[in-house]
């Protein structure tokens, strides 16, 4: 008896021991965008694998495919991802269809409070039904439309001088849309060091969600609004009122009086070459390009400088929101261990970690601090944006509704068909239809 | 002991085999054979063929399985065959194919007819002729986005050289007028080699006898080329139209890499909002209906097309 009750304590502790080991000695995969910052984040997460004993592996697909090959990923119930740095837009579709393990209480349960957050991000990257304190993403990487432009060639003397004789004032860092586009205007085939330049690079590619982003990043300044604050859906005079209709007119004047030849299809890595190679004088880019400017040898070294999304004609000021939570995928068998890893990132040491090597950390700790403005060239840009920040739809249906907006707004602003209003008009069309078919209208 | 069992049950067993075979009416053989492959084409043609029907019935949507799923009987046809949008689709289909096959057919015959004289360094050009042929779409399509590109493409610079217009001020994939012809002229560089091929294995068919008969009663080379040539060489170009016109009814990957279907909607063919309803906007029962449109639409025209063909061969 004593001897069976002996076998029967070392089996169970040899079974204890595999399983403690197995629980400890996962092998967790992170599936997130090809892009810098994934690289930065390879890197930050062998402290991870050092502390906790898990290995990481690293799924990541080129932007242009990523939502194609994650979304169908999840929505095939694949078990290939324990963690997912899914698009904000995501968040309403993963929350309603269950690919998402919701985190409130594992966030209670070990102190993480979603007010340590960048609010904007909370909302953002975080909440589904937006508002309210269900949280299905841990704010991973913040990121925001904003503009860099040529320090170098705006403190040359002679265009200044060319500058100040044609608009009256000194070239600087516009402050408002119409400021922007003199700019632009002015560089557009100008030579600078022997060389033709051009005004602006701005998002126009067709097929993934380039141009909205784009579009969306000055309608919003010029009064543009997705629905009726005091209706939801009700879109009619917001996404197609005065205003929106103005702002998209400028997109488009923009478009033609400014931009390279032959950029009908660009999005980041469009932009990025455009100003790397010196070909343009502004740029409209995610913030997440910003490292990569400083510390390129042709626009690195204080060539380039950061301006915050101008204001539109009645003084609002509004920026595209970019940027990712990190979530546990429903359908992963290592949750316990995925979740660990969100604990370990959420802390404030790895976030300012995160910060420094070209990640761009939520953590109030971290972007609040004193010395942070000071910390890069373009951090206090990167703070005064992601205050400012506006979010696509983050509806179950945001691809249906992203698909919209990208046929209306390559339509209008790059083909010319039609006029601003009846892009916007066709575009509430095509939202109702889509809010129509959810059962939401 | 064992081995000598081994061995006399392998040596048995194609003898019993071949009895048991040999039993069997022929009738019965070739169900045996026929059947299994019966089962593959029900399994992998008929039966996605029938729940394609069945889901274009319906408002499905592949990415909320949850979602309980509404029978809406023909809604999902009357949509798309009033969506203005899809027409529009269809026209800019219509119009890559129309053109793609009238280039391709006249530049591939002609290049098979010169290719047929006997000439020097003959089988040197028909290899470098076929050679865009057996690259990748998707390379291809890549390829001519840079040749395209007006600052450094060599496309623009050719035609700067030859026009003397600015080759900067104009973009052939990003032009509204210019992009549906930029995807013709690629599909056409990248195919005509096939419908060449075709051709030039026509006129190779053309027996000599005829020709020599022909120069007898002094027909004259013209004469020849369209009582002889043309109508002998017809049912291959027809053929190689067939083929074309399937393939680029489909056509995917190259307009994707090319334009994405831009500017605007100018090049978004049929194949590529086909994609963006089924696997973007996860409109699967909707994008089932547009998926039978589009097949009845081809197996119609073929089928017409087929019966012209067996016309043509029979004369």
């Amino acid at each position: 008896m004593r001897r069976a009750h002996l076998a029967a304590t070392a089996a169970l502790s040899i079974t204890a021991a595999l399983t403690a080991t197995n629980a400890q000695a996962a092998d967790l995969t992170l599936c997130w965008a090809a892009w810098d910052p994934a690289n930065a984040l390879v890197e930050l997460s062998k402290e991870f694998e050092a502390q906790s004993g898990h290995t990481m592996k690293f799924e990541f697909v080129p932007w242009p495919n990523f939502a194609d090959r994650m979304l169908n990923e999840l929505n095939s119930g694949g078990k290939l991802c324990d963690l997912m740095i899914g698009d904000s837009q995501w968040i309403g579709g993963s929350a309603e269809n269950g690919h998402y393990v919701k985190l409130n209480d594992f966030f209670d349960a070990n102190g993480i409070k979603m007010s340590d957050f960048i609010d904007a991000t909370v909302t953002g990257y975080s909440e589904w039904p937006k508002n309210t304190p269900n949280y299905w993403a841990l704010p991973a990487f913040g990121d925001v439309v904003g503009w860099t432009y040529r320090k170098d060639w705006f403190e040359k003397p002679e265009l200044q001088a060319a500058f100040k004789e044609k608009y009256g004032r000194d070239l600087g860092v516009p402050k408002t849309f119409a400021e922007l586009k003199d700019i632009a205007e002015f560089f557009q085939g100008r030579e600078v060091d022997g060389k033709t330049v051009y005004g602006a690079s701005i998002y126009t590619e067709r097929g993934s969600e380039g141009i909205t982003m784009g579009a969306m990043d000055v309608l919003y300044s010029f009064g543009f609004k997705y629905e009726n604050p005091d209706k939801p859906y009700d879109m009619e005079g917001f996404v197609n009122g005065p205003g929106a209709v103005a702002g998209l007119e400028y997109y488009k004047a923009l478009y033609d009086c400014c931009t390279p030849p032959g950029s009908s299809n660009g999005y980041m890595s469009e932009g990025i070459d455009a100003f790397k190679s010196g070909q343009v004088a502004l740029q409209m880019n995610f913030a997440f390009t910003w490292p990569g400017f400083e510390s390129d040898a042709s626009v690195g070294g204080g060539k380039t400088g950061y301006f915050v999304n101008p204001a539109g004609p009645d003084g609002e000021q509004f920026a595209q929101l970019g940027g990712q939570g990190i979530s546990v995928v429903s359908y992963s068998e290592k949750q316990e261990a995925a979740l660990e890893y969100i604990k370990w990132f959420a802390q404030p040491a790895v976030q300012a970690k995160w910060w420094e090597m070209g990640g761009f950390s939520c953590l109030k700790a971290v972007t609040l601090a004193p010395e942070f403005p000071q910390s890069q060239p373009y951090a206090q840009t990167f703070l005064d944006s992601m205050a400012i920040v506006k979010d696509f739809w983050a509806e179950p249906s945001y691809a249906t509704l992203l698909q919209a907006s990208q046929r209306r707004f390559h339509d209008y602003v790059v083909a010319g068909n039609g006029t601003a209003k009846e892009a916007l008009d066709g575009l509430v069309a095509d939202w109702t239809e889509t809010f129509e078919d959810d059962g939401k209208l | 002991m064992t081995d000598d069992n081994t061995s006399r049950g392998t040596a048995t067993a194609p003898a019993r085999l071949r009895r048991r075979i040999a039993g069997l009416s022929d009738r019965t053989l070739a169900f045996v054979f026929i059947v299994p492959t019966i089962l593959l084409l029900l399994a992998i043609n008929i039966f996605p063929l029938i729940w394609t029907i069945r889901l274009s019935l319906t408002n499905y949507r592949a990415n909320r399985a949850n979602e309980a799923i509404e029978w809406v009987g023909l809604r999902n046809y009357e949509r798309i065959l009033t969506d203005p949008d899809i027409w529009n689709s269809m026209q800019a289909t219509a119009h890559f194919l129309i053109w793609t096959l009238v280039l391709q057919v006249l530049i591939g015959f002609s290049l098979a007819y010169l290719i047929n004289k006997k000439f020097r360094g003959n089988d040197l050009w028909t290899t470098i002729i076929v050679l865009p042929m057996m690259l990748s779409p998707a390379v291809v399509g890549n390829f001519w986005t840079f040749l395209y590109q007006p600052q450094i493409g060599l496309f623009n610079y050719v035609v700067a050289f030859v026009s003397g217009v600015d080759p900067a001020s104009f973009s052939m994939i990003g032009d509204v007028r210019l992009a549906p012809w930029s995807i013709v002229i690629v599909d056409t560089w990248m195919w005509t080699p096939f419908v060449m091929l075709i051709c030039l294995a026509g006129l190779r068919s053309i027996p000599d006898y005829i020709y020599e008969a022909a120069e007898v009663d002094r027909a004259s080379r013209w004469r020849q080329f369209w009582t002889i040539t043309i109508p002998m060489v017809l049912p291959f170009l027809m053929l190689a139209v067939l083929f074309r016109g399937i393939e680029n009814f489909k056509m995917f990957d190259l307009v994707v890499q090319l334009t994405g279907g831009g500017p605007g909607s100018v090049t978004e063919l049929t194949s590529i909002n086909l994609k963006r309803e089924a696997f973007e906007k996860w409109r699967t029962g909707y994008s089932s209906a547009y998926a039978i449109i589009l097949f009845v639409t081809v197996f119609g025209l073929a089928s017409i097309y087929v019966k012209a063909l067996n016309k043509v061969k029979e004369r």
